[in-house]
């Protein structure tokens, strides 16, 4: 997936709908920063946002997230007829484990869709896609 | 237990795989009425019912509106709707209403027409795209173009990571189910197949083959359950319902916890504990193959075999025909049919088996058959065990 051909088509995808728990989480991506959730009562990170601790029950805050992680499992999808896909097939659907603990859904870019491995190092890339949605895309760490 | 004892008395089947002249509501009337022709009660016998709608559909049959199109008379109703696995929880559901009196007799009805009506898109298309915005926590999934294949595809990868597994051990899963489906005359597929042939099949969703998915198809299903003193005067022996439990890990595949754990690992020990059956004690397993992964995460989780001992376990031939266990006798969702929701041709199947009907599938001296039931993408998951005989 070059990283032209997904500029192209950002704005084809279904993007989220922002609400109040997710509104800045997307909001700040937009922005270019990656944010995540932390609970000020029991310190656990959680991913997606929510209007509170999903662990506790306790209330939360924001913090920037380093922007690595590493790979705990991928697929390829070969084929997808969608507007928004079918240029960028085959492409990889991962699950990121970012180093905060949280894991979340992306694209793995930047990377042979045969080179990928589970556990592999990644680095946040965002892209913006709308006003107030940026998407982070993974791929793996150089140098 | 007293003579409230659940039990399921009668079950049918709507047409299947492929049926165009069926839309989601005649699949529900006709399964009915195979159910109830099949235990010889009347329709207004009925005082629970419980129906999920498909979503899959243009039809419009959840539990109220089905219920009034029905014209069902009930005391007490339940529109639970966890996707795949909705009838294994609503055998729980059910056996607690009527041993608390709530209601004497439940029917479950499902249908579906999603094959004649929408395709082969569930699989494999997007979930959604272009100008909708998404909303709940589906939003943190549509923008990466996954597909439902490619959920369990993460989960099969993470296993092979884990444990190292191979796609020849999931596959061996399909071909011994294909087996079965070649007994079943109304099968999608009845032709055998080999492991090469799994592995060859086109590649839908790395590691998952074309072979590893389920089909699609139309279809649709009912059981009846009442207590076991109404059973007595009815058509066929009552197969008892010995435990049931469910539980839910979460819903968007990305939420997972563990991507080789189901919530199987808690309510399949609970339900067999409430039963009183080891695994080992377990004549047939009917367990929801939507993939073969699917199949092998809720054997480790059962405790068939420890976690991670999944490959080797189906390797041993234990799950086919002739086997000590054998797996999906009619066919399963690999091969038979797959509506959409296929959890209740789990119940429906272990019921035939238990009543001794299972044709040239019959499993020999089959008494205790387990139904697990895996609803959205793993997330949620129902177990249920059933006898031949009562808890006594």
């Amino acid at each position: 997936m070059s990283i032209d051909a997904l500029r192209q088509t950002l704005s084809l995808r279904a993007l989220p709908a922002p609400d109040n728990a997710s509104r800045h989480y997307w909001q700040s991506a937009a922005e270019g920063r990656l944010v995540v959730q932390r609970c000020t009562s029991c310190d656990v990170y959680q991913f997606y946002p929510r209007a509170l601790c999903a662990s506790c029950a306790g209330e939360t805050e924001w913090v920037d997230a380093s922007g690595r992680g590493t790979l705990y499992t991928f697929t390829v999808i070969r084929q997808n007829r969608s507007e928004a896909f079918a240029a960028l097939s085959p492409y990889a659907v991962g699950i990121v484990e970012l180093e905060e603990g949280v894991r979340m859904m992306s694209n793995i870019v930047e990377c042979d869709v045969e080179e990928l491995e589970v556990g592999m190092a990644l680095e946040v890339l965002i892209l913006k896609a709308a006003d107030d949605v940026g998407l982070p895309f993974w791929r793996p760490v150089t140098g | 237990m007293g003579s409230r004892e659940p039990v399921i008395v009668g079950i049918g089947w709507s047409d299947y795989p492929v049926a165009p002249q069926l839309d989601a509501m005649d699949h529900h009337a006709l399964a009915l009425q195979r159910a109830l022709a099949d235990c010889g009660l009347d329709k207004s016998d009925i005082d629970g019912y419980m129906c999920a709608g498909t979503g899959f559909s243009r039809n419009v049959d959840d539990a109220p509106n089905m219920a009034e199109y029905l014209r069902i008379n009930h005391r007490w109703i339940d529109g639970t709707s966890v996707g795949g696995s909705t009838f294994e929880f609503y055998v729980q559901h059910a056996a607690a209403a009527i041993e608390w009196g709530l209601c004497d007799v439940v029917l479950v009805t499902y249908g579906s027409d999603m094959l004649s009506r929408m395709g082969r898109l569930l699989g494999t298309s997007t979930f959604s795209t272009g100008s909708t915005r998404v909303q709940g926590p589906a939003q943190y999934e549509s923008c990466w173009g996954n597909v439902l294949a490619g959920g369990y595809a993460m989960a099969a990868r993470r296993h092979m990571h884990e444990f190292g597994t191979t796609p020849e051990q999931l596959a061996e899963i399909a071909v011994g189910v294909r087996e079965f489906a070649g007994l079943n005359p109304f099968a999608q597929y009845r032709d055998p197949i080999t492991v090469d042939d799994v592995l060859t099949s086109r590649m839908i969703a790395d590691p998952l083959h074309k072979l590893d998915c389920c089909v699609i198809s139309d279809g649709g299903g009912a059981f009846i359950m009442a207590t076991k003193e109404r059973a007595r005067d009815l058509a066929k022996p009552p197969v008892y319902v010995l435990g049931a439990a469910g539980a839910q890990t979460h819903w968007t595949i990305s939420q997972m916890p563990d991507f080789t754990t189901t919530a199987a690992a808690q309510c399949g020990p609970e339900a067999l504990g409430r039963a009183g059956v080891r695994p080992e004690d377990v004549d047939t397993i009917q367990m929801y193959d939507s993939f073969t992964i699917t199949v092998l995460l809720l054997l480790e989780d059962l405790g068939f075999c420890k976690k991670g001992e999944g490959g080797q376990f189906v390797e041993t031939g234990v799950l086919r025909r002739g086997g000590r266990q054998p797996l999906n006798t009619d066919g399963g969702g690999l091969s038979a049919c797959h509506p959409g929701m296929r959890g209740i041709f789990l119940i429906n199947e272990a019921v035939r088996q238990l009543r001794g009907e299972g044709g040239e599938a019959q499993v020999p001296d089959c008494e205790v058959a387990v139904a697990c039931g895996s609803g959205g993408s793993l997330s949620c998951i129902a177990t249920v065990v059933l006898g031949k005989d009562g808890r006594s």
